[in-house]
């Protein structure tokens, strides 16, 4: 019985060359990217300050947290969500033609290596440098947000809806082509039932990043929560950076509960 | 909904056995119109406009052209903050994925059973997922000063949210059968997770941290416009002087670098799979 015991033990694989590579490889490029850590220089002014952030995020500046108006947080995150889904309307509707001419079971290969070439490359581009070219379109305000944001969404609205068409089922189509449907009622009863549930759920998803995304565009002037944000940072006003840190705590916080409650829903019934 | 059913009435079928059945109205024009309603205050409140849009657009290819061809005598310069952006993304997502496994394993119901615990380490993981990466960096500038330093913190609080989250969601899903019986025959709880446990989780855990880094190399590059160090910093110099075409040398090694290291990373993960 024993014996028996100790030949499974004995037969399984043998990976400590394997593991001891891996290992040695991780080590070798932690070394080599420590020196990311040298330009640390703590002083107890940078001590300070940090004492400083986190009092002013336990003492908030209550007028501007609970203050109406054009500068208060409520109207801020207003502003913030409508950047965030006017953006991913506008993306999705960028995204959806760009999706079908990029499915493998709808157009040929060659168009397919091209688009997708073109959907990677919008997406390298860093959000913030969108932001700046949009500036030059729109003037500066939440508008240059909305078409950053859209700009910035095809790239991963695109690629989910991509793999939702390609698992289209054809047989549904097949079956409706039998029955004798129309080209409008094969579309209508054999693809739109397959892929809406699935749309919903990659944008409420991209909602959700948008709005993190949207509550930093205000760095290049791009509208939203991040403007009045940086501002009071920069004039160390850290009572006002409280009550901004908070209300975009409970914003995100929110709005993902949210969006998770209606993706399980749309994914389980 | 009984208001809107009220409203509405249900349509009514006689079947020719003689029952009746009913069949709720289309809830379609009341989604509509709410969808209709948040559309219409978006467009309100961020001014946006089509017109606008269409008469300026011009600008942005004006803008866009301006980046070709790309400044090649540039590269030198390039090459440096680039390491530097890898050298943070690997170093901030290594010790953050590192790091997510106590958190994890504290958030995860299934192997700690206090529900204070699970509560409070849940709690930090949201916090820290909340904040936004750049707003982080901006806060560590603050406190480490500018450089490097900043943005690998940044990245580590990022990665330690991120992989702690989708770990301690996997967690609770493992087959806890081998955890018990190993607890059963008077192994400790270390040992059993060690040897039931962590290697269910293992292949999940180790694509999840590289995808989390996949993502911090192209996140990276924008922490430099907060000061903490990386590639953002010349790209936020070189827009500020206008030299749009060593923008585009910058932005062009960034997108060689960042399909290098997706499909690096994509070959590995799907080796783990």
């Amino acid at each position: 019985m024993n014996k028996k015991l100790e030949d499974v033990l004995l037969t399984q694989p043998k990976r400590a060359k394997y593991y001891i590579t891996a290992a040695v490889l991780v080590l070798a490029m932690l070394i080599w990217s420590s020196s990311a850590l040298n330009q640390m220089h703590v002083t107890s002014k940078g001590l300070s300050i940090g004492w400083n952030i986190l009092e002013g995020i336990i003492t908030p500046d209550t007028t501007l947290l609970f203050g109406g108006g054009d500068s208060g947080v409520a109207y801020l995150i207003l502003q913030t969500i409508s950047i965030a889904f006017l953006g991913t309307i506008v993306g999705a509707f960028i995204a959806v033609p760009l999706s079908f001419i990029s499915a493998t079971n709808i157009v040929p290969k060659p168009i397919v290596v091209i688009t997708r070439f073109v959907i990677m490359a919008i997406r390298t581009v860093p959000s913030l440098v969108y932001g700046l070219m949009f500036i030059r379109v729109t003037g500066p305000g939440p508008f240059a947000g909305v078409m950053t944001l859209a700009v910035v969404s095809i790239g991963m609205i695109s690629k989910l809806f991509i793999e939702t068409i390609e698992d289209l089922d054809s047989g549904i189509l097949e079956s409706l082509d039998a029955a004798g449907s129309t080209l409008f009622q094969k579309i209508r009863y054999g693809v739109l039932p397959q892929l809406s549930s699935d749309f919903i759920s990659i944008l409420a998803y991209r909602f959700d990043m948008n709005l993190r995304e949207a509550t930093i565009l205000g760095l290049v002037g791009a509208g939203g929560i991040g403007a009045p944000m940086i501002f009071a940072m920069s004039g160390y006003e850290w009572h006002k950076v409280g009550a901004i840190l908070i209300g975009l705590f409970i914003l995100i916080f929110v709005i993902e509960y949210l969006s998770d409650k209606l993706r399980q829903y749309l994914l389980h019934g | 909904m009984r208001w809107y059913d009220k409203l509405f009435k249900p349509k009514k079928f006689t079947l020719t056995n003689g029952k009746t059945v009913s069949q709720k109205f289309t809830r379609a024009p009341l989604i509509l119109l709410l969808l209709l309603v948040v559309l219409i205050i978006s467009v309100v409140v961020t001014g946006f406009s089509l017109p606008t849009l269409f008469t300026n657009f011009t600008q942005f290819w004006i803008v866009f052209a301006d980046l070709f061809p790309p400044k090649w005598s540039y590269f030198p310069s390039v090459w440096q903050p680039l390491i530097d952006t890898i050298k943070m993304s690997f170093f901030g997502s290594f010790f953050g994925a590192l790091c997510a496994l106590p958190l994890a394993i504290l958030s995860a119901n299934n192997v700690t059973n206090s529900r204070v615990v699970n509560l409070v380490a849940r709690f930090v993981l949201t916090i820290m997922r909340t904040l936004p990466t750049l707003v982080a960096a901006l806060i560590a500038t603050y406190i480490f000063g500018l450089g490097t330093f900043a943005g690998t913190v940044a990245i580590f609080i990022f990665s330690m949210s991120f992989v702690g989250k989708q770990l301690f969601e996997y967690i609770e899903t493992v087959n806890m059968g081998a955890y018990e019986a190993l607890i059963a025959t008077g192994a400790n709880a270390p040992r059993s997770f060690v040897t039931t446990i962590f290697p269910q989780i293992l292949p999940t855990y180790l694509s999840t941290s590289l995808f989390a880094f996949e993502g911090n190399v192209r996140y990276a590059a924008i922490l430099g416009y907060v000061g903490a160090g990386g590639i953002g910093m010349i790209l936020n110099q070189k827009i500020g002087w206008r030299e749009f075409q060593s923008v585009g040398m910058i932005l062009v090694s960034l997108f060689v670098a960042v399909v290098l290291i997706e499909t690096l990373s994509q070959q590995l993960r799907k080796y783990l799979s």
